[in-house]
């Protein structure tokens, strides 16, 4: 589904990803782990298709396509979603009208009519149930003066309503006490199938305990240093990043 | 011949031509004087400096517009706020047009600046508000000199006013260029509220120029709700002159929608004559296509216990130009004053130019007087996180804009205009979104 092919990117110039090779196949969890600045959100920002990054050799491959050049809502069309970080905030446009005109944007774009209004609705109240939405929050201005957790929760309901292939999770435990965590993770896992595939993306390993990586990367220096199963994450978390460091000897 | 001299000449004319009020003549003739001696303002004024009319004065306006009543209303139908019960106040190259208006004189007066410039009955009323809130610069006293026509509204105390006033000006180009001289009084007295909306649209390609003045009193606890819909053609130019006086406990709010027009200078101003008084102004600006606006107000409070709240918000595109100047004056009697200002531009293209100059000159020293202004880009992580959803450039590019425009659309108490206002940038921005902000 994924290949990511010896890519190197960049930002003014200054070089942050050196050569990463990953393959991210149907049904498959991958974990991408790291210390700070090792390069994991720049990672995540460019396969969603990012323009302040160049891309300055290798390539990234979705369902057999070349997609470097594509625009960041054409990657979304295709069914690549990235959960921010730091969701930005958008007054004055709701929950429901944002995810509506993505859902419809993506549907336009693949030659499709607007989804019924009747649908729409019945989706929105299924999602939000599924990740424990409370309705009035919808009618809310979009992450404008929510918490933390209540926007990431946000960023796992569009994705729920978005469906995408390919759902990169980017930090979306930072900020997220331990019960929001678990209803992120129940909502994460009930949307998996075979043939779709998430990339978590933390610092840490407590989110891993409840979305389980078949694949865990280490990522250091803009390059994956070593690559294993779940068990490297719990190694990981007991002696932290510095006997990786000594061990590709940066 | 120059403007100002065909002006000067025309200004005979006309004097035969309409009544021979002596009250009303004197002013008149007073008010030419004044602009024989000022003239058109140039950009040596200090007022004037970011706004030239010079290339504007070229063109040979005809001063006195031939009638012209050929238009059908369903033609002009997409003008109006057509979805609710409203007055309707409506011209037409100048000269009032019955079968497009709907007046009342049941209870209130919702009728003709001619009417009461002329007939015995509003005597009074002219005699205690005509020309008694507009300056003696030298627009508004041209417009002084030439004023005939415009709406009239006076409500007497008491009274809510449930239907909206739409004040409509149309022009229809059946001269090579038109000028337009509108003047509206409107009197609101004790505990009364009203809700204006004030629209000036060109139907030709042919160059109009409009030279506008609004007097507003809004007496004791009125009050009014004034909104300005400047979405005209790009051969059409505006320069609207707004005077509001208000008593104690009033509260004046007056909205400014600039989308279009060749060239747009607001001057809006508002005197605070007792205590408790709240004046409201806010605005937002989309233009683009070397279209130029400026909004020039001022707020002069005079008295103790008053606010004043301004937000203006401006996008511009393309060589398009904008100008904020916000002038406060807190006099040392007015003690305890809130006076608030924010202008927040963003820029949507290399090419695009704002001037932003607040002005504050405060005598008192018990007052919370603050200003801000920010000139900025798009936000681009905004961008990005909305197209990665899925939401195309141009899409996330109006949405961020009505997230911009958020809190000035918000104050907005009339959701059919709200909608209509939504509708009008969505067409300029040239997006659907499928629903309504």
């Amino acid at each position: 589904m994924l290949k990511i092919n010896n890519l190197h990117a960049s930002v003014e110039d200054k070089s942050i990803l050196k050569g990463i090779n990953l393959e991210v196949k149907p049904g498959e969890v991958h974990a991408i782990m790291g210390p700070n600045g090792s390069g994991k959100s720049t990672l995540a920002s460019v396969i969603a298709g990012k323009e302040e990054y160049e891309v300055t050799k290798g390539n990234i491959e979705f369902d057999g396509e070349d997609i470097d050049e594509l625009a960041a809502e054409e990657r979304a069309h295709k069914g690549v979603f990235l959960s921010f970080q730091y969701p930005v905030e958008i007054p004055g446009v709701s929950v429901t009208n944002f995810i509506k005109t993505a859902i419809n944007e993506s549907r336009k774009a693949k030659g499709l009519d607007d989804m019924p209004a009747k649908e729409m609705l019945k989706l929105i109240r299924d999602k939000a149930d599924l990740l424990e939405i409370d309705r009035k929050f919808l009618s809310r201005s979009l992450n404008e003066g929510f918490s933390g957790g209540e926007k990431k929760r946000n960023e796992i309901f569009q994705m729920a309503m978005l469906e995408p292939k390919l759902a990169i999770l980017d930090e979306t435990d930072s900020g997220l006490d331990i019960d929001a965590l678990r209803i992120v993770a129940n909502g994460v896992n009930k949307l998996k199938n075979k043939d779709n595939a998430v990339v978590v993306i933390t610092h840490y390993q407590r989110l891993l305990d409840h979305i389980v990586p078949d694949f865990v990367h280490v990522l250091h220096n803009g390059k994956i240093v070593k690559s294993g199963t779940k068990e490297l994450a719990h190694e990981l978390e007991k002696k932290g990043y510095d006997w990786i460091k000594e061990e590709v000897g940066a | 011949m120059e403007l100002k001299e065909k002006l000067l000449s025309s200004f005979m004319v006309f004097e035969d031509k309409v009544d021979i009020d002596t009250y009303v003549h004197d002013i008149r003739n007073e008010a030419i004087k004044t602009f024989e001696e000022k003239g058109f303002p140039t950009k040596k004024e200090e007022a004037w400096k970011y706004t030239s009319l010079n290339k504007l004065l070229k063109e040979d306006y005809s001063v006195f517009p031939k009638q012209e009543n050929a238009i059908e209303y369903r033609d002009v139908k997409k003008y109006f706020i057509y979805d609710i019960d409203t007055y309707k106040i409506v011209f037409i190259d100048g000269k009032y047009s019955s079968h497009l208006s709907q007046t009342t004189h049941d209870g209130m007066d919702v009728c003709l600046m001619s009417a009461a410039l002329t007939k015995p009955k509003y005597r009074l009323v002219i005699e205690n508000y005509f020309n008694k809130a507009a300056t003696k610069d030298s627009l508004p006293s041209l417009n002084t000199a030439f004023s005939s026509e415009g709406a009239y509204i006076h409500i007497p105390k008491n009274k809510l006013v449930e239907k909206p006033i739409q004040i409509i000006h149309f022009s229809t180009g059946n001269e090579s260029a038109t000028m337009l001289q509108p003047r509206n009084l409107i009197v609101v007295e004790e505990n009364s509220h009203v809700q204006i909306i004030e629209r000036h649209q060109s139907l030709t390609s042919n160059p109009v120029l409009t030279n506008s003045v609004t007097e507003v009193f809004a007496k004791k606890r009125a009050i009014v709700d004034y909104y300005k819909i400047q979405n005209d053609n790009l051969k059409a130019s505006l320069i609207d002159n707004t005077f509001l006086k208000q008593k104690q406990e009033s509260i004046c709010s007056v909205h400014t929608f600039a989308f279009g027009g060749k060239l747009i200078r607001n001057n809006l101003n508002f005197y605070q004559e007792g205590q408790r008084i709240d004046s409201i102004l806010k605005g937002v600006t989309i233009i683009g296509n070397k279209q130029h606006v400026d909004h020039n107000t001022l707020v002069h409070h005079i008295e103790p216990n008053c606010e004043s709240h301004q937000d203006y918000k401006g996008i511009f595109g393309e060589n398009s130009t904008g100008v904020f100047n916000g002038k406060i004056v807190v006099e040392k009697e007015a003690q305890k004053t809130n006076a608030f200002q924010s202008n927040n531009n963003i820029l949507i293209s290399d090419k695009a130019t704002i001037n932003t100059k607040p002005q504050l000159e405060i005598f008192a020293d018990d007052v919370k007087c603050s200003h801000g202004c920010t000139i900025g880009q798009l936000d681009e992580s905004a961008m990005f996180y909305m197209r990665s959803r899925g939401i195309p450039e141009k899409e996330a590019k109006a949405l961020l804009m009505y997230a911009f425009s958020n809190d000035v659309m918000n104050s907005v108490k009339i959701p059919e205009l709200k909608q209509r206002i939504t509708k009008i940038i969505a067409n300029k921005l040239g997006v659907n979104l499928g629903f309504d902000l």
